[in-house]
């Protein structure tokens, strides 16, 4: 029997903006068919792990290894990370004027398909894709012929970031506080659309700063970042508890670790 | 007999990308370099021309004399460029033999194969649905397709110099009647050593069956290219007339001075479009051609309607106002436009919407690329004089910045002597962010197809109003623009 390899093992990466480290020597690993949560308070750094994962021009890596699916995946261009199956789902989605957003889902598509040698769809045959995926996460259909996140409510931009996922059909999705700015039951649709996306062989990073989220999407482990390092790990109750006693008295744990013998 | 593709995209060997820089082996014949008198005499003669048209082009090289004698050469643009010696083109260049084609089989294959070549297919079989082609091969038109076809409709579609031969009270009654020899400087030039060009006159209550198409190329080195244009639309008619063009790669600059008139009637609809493609220059800014042209069309008639709608993607330098003159009660004109600088390329295009008559309105929109070191400026006019009650304009004018070393200006003028008028203007000017090549990215695009994506969304609003065909082949002409000139 073979062992499940790791999808994604990240070995002390760190990164900074300029000057300044905002990661500092981050470890963990995600196997397949796993959902990792990664919680901590603001400016802890979730939004640049995702970020540095994706490959944005803004962060500089200075130290550290990651592989995906065993490839190394810092020496990969944004865009192969992305044909190679990395989705990232953006917490702010950013608006393109005057691209439709199913133009755009198609050039996505077809520049994944075309870097894989399968085929590439049409504007029918898309259509058609769009359409039997717009219903997981009860999608607006005339939202797709509008501009790329162009006036789209917060709700509206997540879901779309989900239909987008469950076109490209990712083995690994990071999801970047997919959670902020839904509602209960904007979230709900969210999340149940993500599980639907869940397989044996893909998985999931939830980054949140609530556990809420992870009422729906059940998180197998729970790291906390804190200051740039992961400074708890545990199971789903980890979240519960930071749910109780918010991110402090972990702040201080890490004080102490860093003060001690 | 070779075509030697000089340097072409197929080759490997362009530096700059354009896919149409190759140089046809033909046979030229060729004046000598230089104006004067005889000069004009000869093309004249050449052209077999009626006294009339020989009397009004040296009336219109004596104005251009006085105007260069005062230094009268425009200098307003933003655009630089060193002073052309107009001693030093060759004002007449034809490839041989001398074009009097009863049918295309006369056509030189070379000529044809260029064309193929292009993206244009002459030949019967291979035409596109719909779209009649006048194919003007630097100083004459080589053939014109479906006239036999346009002929049944009435419609009127050959090259200005056999309008001149055949219809000659038409041309004597509209040639310079929108753009007069005196208008302007190259206009002047213009007027004095044209060469050939199309012609097209749509009778009473004739909605023209094609799109009529007019493929200008420059061969020849050291040719000018003088075109001139004249499109009439009679009462209640109707024509979509399109041009494209394309030069050889060369390292000097050639100059492409041309005039285009149209005239609509009473109720009757012009839709004038224009791909160009000019060779922009190398790199470094190295040759090209100098695109120095006067648009203008009068919408004579009540309800009548003029559109231009124009993408500039070649070209060293752009200087080109298309513009409509509202005379009639309820006219209507439109400009829309979308303009590319890439490399050293500089623009400066706009368009004048001139408001004379009653309920008259006008529609702008303007969307500036600038990459590289280019340079893009929109200049615009929107006048509504006194009597024109009612008019409406809407004006928009977009830039959009990609890297940091090119610039976009607008220079919008406006000038209203009637209290009734209502005039909107909206710009803006943008960079395509690093934030949206990422997300682009993200999903799986490279940076050239992101930058691709995003630029075809901008000119939306302006592709959309070219006929079908055309507009696939210029979200294809921008993409190949932008290989490779972003990034």
């Amino acid at each position: 029997m073979v062992l499940d390899s790791p999808v994604l093992e990240v070995r002390n990466l760190w990164a900074s903006v300029g000057d300044a480290p905002i990661l500092k020597g981050v470890n963990f690993r995600v196997m397949p068919g796993e959902v990792h949560a990664i919680m901590g308070p603001n400016g802890s750094g979730k939004s640049t792990l995702a970020n540095v994962l994706a490959g944005h021009p803004l962060y500089q890596v200075t130290e550290g290894e990651v592989l995906f699916r065993g490839e190394d995946l810092l020496s990969m261009a944004p865009e192969d990370r992305a044909r190679r199956g990395f989705f990232l789902s953006f917490q702010h989605p950013i608006e393109i004027a005057g691209v439709r957003l199913d133009q755009f889902m198609r050039a996505s598509y077809n520049a994944v398909q075309k870097s894989r040698g399968q085929e590439e769809l049409d504007a029918l045959k898309f259509d058609r894709l769009v359409k039997s995926k717009s219903k997981l996460v009860e999608l607006d259909p005339t939202l797709i012929r509008r501009s790329v996140n162009e006036g789209f409510s917060g709700g509206e931009k997540k879901r779309t970031e989900i239909l987008q996922m469950s076109i490209l059909e990712p083995t690994l999705a990071i999801l970047d506080e997919t959670d902020s700015g839904l509602d209960v039951d904007a979230l709900r649709v969210v999340a149940e659309g993500i599980n639907q996306l869940r397989t044996t062989d893909n998985a999931v990073v939830v980054i949140t700063h609530y556990q809420r989220i992870l009422e729906y999407i059940v998180p197998d482990v729970v790291n906390i970042l804190s200051n740039g390092r992961f400074v708890k790990s545990g199971r789903r109750e980890l979240a519960f508890e930071i749910e109780a006693r918010g991110y402090d008295w972990l702040q201080e744990t890490e004080d102490r670790v860093g003060v001690g013998p | 007999m070779a075509t030697p593709e000089v340097i072409s995209r197929e080759t490997g060997l362009g530096d700059s990308g354009y896919k149409y820089g190759f140089v046809t082996d033909v046979e030229s014949e060729v004046i000598p370099p230089g104006l004067n008198e005889d000069v004009i005499r000869l093309i004249s003669e050449k052209k077999n021309e009626p006294e009339f048209m020989l009397e009004w082009r040296l009336r219109a090289y004596r104005h251009f004399l006085t105007l260069v004698e005062q230094e009268q050469v425009p200098q307003w643009a933003n655009v630089d460029y060193p002073p052309i010696d107009f001693q030093k083109i060759v004002y007449y260049a034809a490839p041989k033999p001398k074009v009097t084609l009863k049918s295309l089989d006369e056509v030189d294959p070379e000529l044809l194969a260029t064309y193929e070549k292009l993206g244009i297919s002459l030949e019967e079989q291979k035409r596109l649905a719909g779209v009649a082609v006048d194919a003007v091969f630097d100083s004459v038109s080589i053939v014109t397709t479906f006239k036999e076809e346009l002929a049944k409709h009435g419609v009127i579609f050959c090259s200005f110099s056999e309008a001149v031969q055949n219809y000659p009270d038409l041309v004597k009654k509209y040639l310079g009647s929108v753009v007069p020899y005196a208008d302007n400087f190259y206009a002047a030039l213009n007027s004095a050593v044209f060469s050939d060009g199309s012609f097209c006159y749509i009778p009473k209550g004739v909605r023209c069956p094609y799109e009529l198409t007019t493929y200008f190329r420059i061969n020849y080195a050291e040719s000018g290219q003088f075109e001139r244009t004249l499109i009439v639309a009679d009462e209640g008619s109707y024509v979509s007339y399109l041009e494209g063009c394309s030069a050889p790669q060369r390292d000097n600059n050639q100059l492409h001075a041309a005039v285009v008139e149209l005239v609509a009637h009473d109720n009757a609809e012009i839709k004038y479009s224009t791909i160009q493609n000019w060779y922009p220059g190398d790199e470094e800014g190295k040759g090209g051609i100098y695109n120095f042209v006067t648009k203008r069309g009068r919408c004579q008639g009540v309800n009548s309607k003029i559109s231009w709608t124009q993408v500039e993607t070649g070209a060293a330098i752009t200087w080109k106002y298309p513009s409509v003159l509202l005379q009639g009660d309820n006219s209507i004109g439109e400009f829309y436009s979308v303009a590319l600088t890439k490399g050293y390329q500089q623009a400066d295009t706009g368009t004048k919407m001139v408001h004379m008559g009653k309920n008259t309105r006008s529609t702008i929109i303007s969307k500036g690329i600038s990459a590289g070191h280019g340079s893009n400026t929109y200049r615009g006019l929107v006048r509504v004089n006194s009597r024109a009650d009612n008019a409406r304009n809407f004006t928009q004018c977009d830039s959009l910045l990609i890297g940091d070393q090119c610039s976009a200006h607008t220079t919008p003028y406006v000038e209203v002597r009637n209290s009734s008028a209502h005039l909107e203007h909206e710009a803006y000017t943008s960079r395509v962010s690093e934030d949206q090549l990422f997300y682009c990215n993200q999903r799986g695009m490279s940076t050239e197809e992101a930058n691709a994506l995003i630029i075809n969304g901008f000119c939306k609003e302006v592709f959309r109003q070219l006929p079908l065909e055309f507009a696939v082949e210029a979200t294809r002409l921008m993409e190949l623009n932008l290989e490779g000139a972003v990034g």
